[in-house]
């Protein structure tokens, strides 16, 4: 993390590590259904090799794909200050939002069934513009909840008209 | 009624105050209706080729249409019911709304040609956060229409609801010619009539055969453009922009007339375009972010968030400088992009730049398509910096001032990155301070209604 996008004093809050493995299952499951029809597919029209191929790839893939994920699980981070909440995500197109508590319309902690499995959830604050970036995935449930009820109250606490 | 809807509606009645919409309003609705019907039908004769059956049916289907509206304006009341304005309407399953009049965002008063004639009106309340019009009020008599604005915004205001309305001051009119001015100077008219000149040198050159083939694959370009132009013209004549005590006050249209009314401290960004034909001209337009007109009526300029579709420079700033305090383009030195943003914006990098004082940020961009967005830092929703993999290579990141949704949007484009992130910080500081100071909701309450706003 260089200077640009680094928090002032703090440092970065992380999201979970569960989100990583996550993310590689759903990565590794898709690649093994999909090289598998890829190289039943290369096997049956071209030979062989076409499966070699194919399998190769898929594992090529994988590994990339497992390092792109760890990458991107580094890049993720938020800060709650006195007065605004920061987020920053990515890697390759980096951002960082920050968001007055004032500012804020709602927020919304969401969990999926997969999330669930992983003991996950995305905690999202909405403000009035919709440009506004604020999504932290990847919360344990108990820091989910304790976020939600920490940043309504100070949006509350806070509040300003449009 | 179900007994769910009519234990609930006895649980909470209907004032007896409240009124009725206008006794009109079935016919004027059922008029669409009956449109709807005969585009239909119409249809199904031409391609079954025996009218008769239909014309036998169809005032059987004006009458139902007539009926359903006539019950529709039975049950709709509408009334204002402590700090909020109530409609209440439904047949079977009963609707109660009530809109916060603090949380009032701007009041128009619509009147199409077939209103006009019949002397009737529709009320429409904009607040944030609906994704079409909260509360339409159609159709009111153009006095009680006129009247319950009134009512309304002195109560937004937090002032006695009986006040009269307000006086206002015309600040700005658009005359016929320069509107017309306007519309030819503009890039759609240009197409059209390159698309015309075309069509006349094919039917110089090629013939009639060959033309009447390109014509008639042509005419629904021609007639749309023809019309955008028309609609463009009609929607924006006779423009007035005046200002009084509840805010600025727009009031244009040829044939279907609009009265906007924006309260202070509702106007959420602005910003001044130009395209390259009007640099001729040295015209602006101007545009402003309301929440709750929200996207929709954008880039055309005939849409309700124009705050002047066409004005010299220099009317255009002082409206400006009337819409946000502070908000003075002279008073702003601006800071340009550095030279290496050419490698991301070869053309027109010259112009990105921006400036701040304590009330506005202002943002310069566009060679072709001028623009000049100002946000106020109390309506500063959010901040973010991006930086893509490009602009790393040149240490540049942008900047974007969230604001509403709206016209404006202000994106501060390939900064030094040291500098972008200090502005980051900075705009949340100043939006912070900017919001403590800035108009109340109910802007002409005399105390501070805003005890909460402390953040």
């Amino acid at each position: 993390m260089d200077q640009v996008f680094a928090p002032p004093g703090e440092t970065w809050q992380r999201v979970s590590h569960r989100l990583v493995d996550l993310r590689r299952d759903l990565l590794v499951g898709w690649a093994i259904a999909l090289t598998a029809i890829a190289a039943a597919l290369g096997w049956w029209l071209l030979g062989w090799w076409a499966a070699a191929a194919a399998t190769a790839l898929g594992a090529v893939t994988v590994g990339w794909g497992l390092w792109l994920i760890d990458r991107n699980w580094r890049a993720w981070g938020y800060a709650e200050r006195e007065d605004d909440l920061l987020v920053t995500r990515g890697v390759l197109f980096r951002e960082l939002t920050v968001v007055p508590y004032g500012r804020m319309q709602f927020v919304d902690v969401k969990s999926g069934p997969l999330e669930r499995r992983f003991g996950l959830a995305t905690v999202q604050l909405h403000t009035a513009s919709p440009a506004t970036d604020a999504r932290i995935p990847g919360l344990p449930p108990a820091e989910a909840a304790r976020l939600r009820d920490r940043l309504a109250a100070l949006g509350e606490a806070r509040a300003a008209g449009l | 009624m179900t007994d769910e809807a009519g234990r609930r509606s006895a649980a909470d009645p209907t004032p007896a105050h409240f009124r009725r919409l206008h006794p009109l309003t079935p016919v004027l609705r059922g008029w669409a209706w009956l449109a709807t019907a005969v585009a239909f039908g119409g249809q199904e004769v031409l391609i079954a080729g025996e009218p008769s059956r239909f014309l036998a049916i169809l005032p059987v289907i004006a009458l139902i249409g007539f009926l359903a509206g006539l019950a529709n304006w039975w049950f709709t009341r509408y009334g204002v019911d402590g700090d909020a304005l109530r409609i209440d309407s439904g047949i079977f399953e009963r609707r109660s709304r009530r809109v916060r009049l603090d949380r009032l965002q701007a009041v128009d008063v619509v009147r199409p040609l077939a209103g006009r004639l019949l002397g009737v009106s529709e009320l429409r309340l904009e607040v944030a956060g609906g994704s079409s019009t909260e509360a339409p009020l159609a159709y009111l008599s153009a006095d009680d229409a006129l009247a319950l604005r009134a009512e309304l915004l002195a109560r937004a205001a937090g002032i006695d609801a009986a006040t009269p309305e307000a006086p206002e001051r015309v600040l700005h009119e658009v005359p016929p010619g320069r509107l017309l001015g306007s519309t030819v100077l503009s890039g759609m008219f240009v197409m059209g009539v390159a698309l015309l000149i075309a069509l006349g040198g094919i039917l110089a050159f090629f013939g009639v055969e060959i033309a009447a083939g390109v014509l008639s694959s042509a005419l629904p370009g021609v007639v749309t453009i023809g019309f955008a132009l028309w609609n463009q013209f009609v929607r924006n004549f006779g423009f007035v922009l005046a200002e009084s005590p509840d805010g600025f006050r727009i009031r244009k249209g040829l044939l279907d007339t609009k009265a906007q009314t924006v309260p202070p401290g509702r106007i959420q960004g602005v910003a001044l375009r130009q395209t390259i034909l009007w640099r001729l001209t040295g015209w602006v337009r101007v545009d402003v972010d309301v929440a709750g007109y929200g996207v929709s009526s954008g880039m055309d300029g005939g849409g309700s968030s124009t705050l002047l579709p066409v004005a010299k420079y220099s009317d255009a700033v002082d409206v400006l400088r009337r819409a946000l305090a502070g908000a003075d383009p002279a008073g702003v030195p601006l800071d340009p992009a550095p030279r290496r943003a050419a490698w991301l914006r070869p053309v027109g990098w010259r112009r990105l730049a921006f400036g701040a004082n304590d009330h506005v940020i202002m943002v310069r961009e566009g060679v072709f398509y001028r623009t000049l967005t100002v946000v106020p830092h109390a309506k500063t929703q959010s901040v973010r910096l991006t930086q893509g993999p490009v602009q790393r290579r040149l240490a540049l990141a942008t900047v974007h001032v969230d604001t509403t949704p709206g016209p404006v949007d202000a994106t501060i484009r390939h900064r030094p990155e040291g500098q972008a992130r200090r502005l980051v910080e900075d705009q949340a500081f100043r939006s912070r301070l900017a919001r403590k100071a800035d108009v109340p909701e109910q802007w002409m309450s005399p105390g501070p209604t805003n005890d909460a706003a402390i953040g």
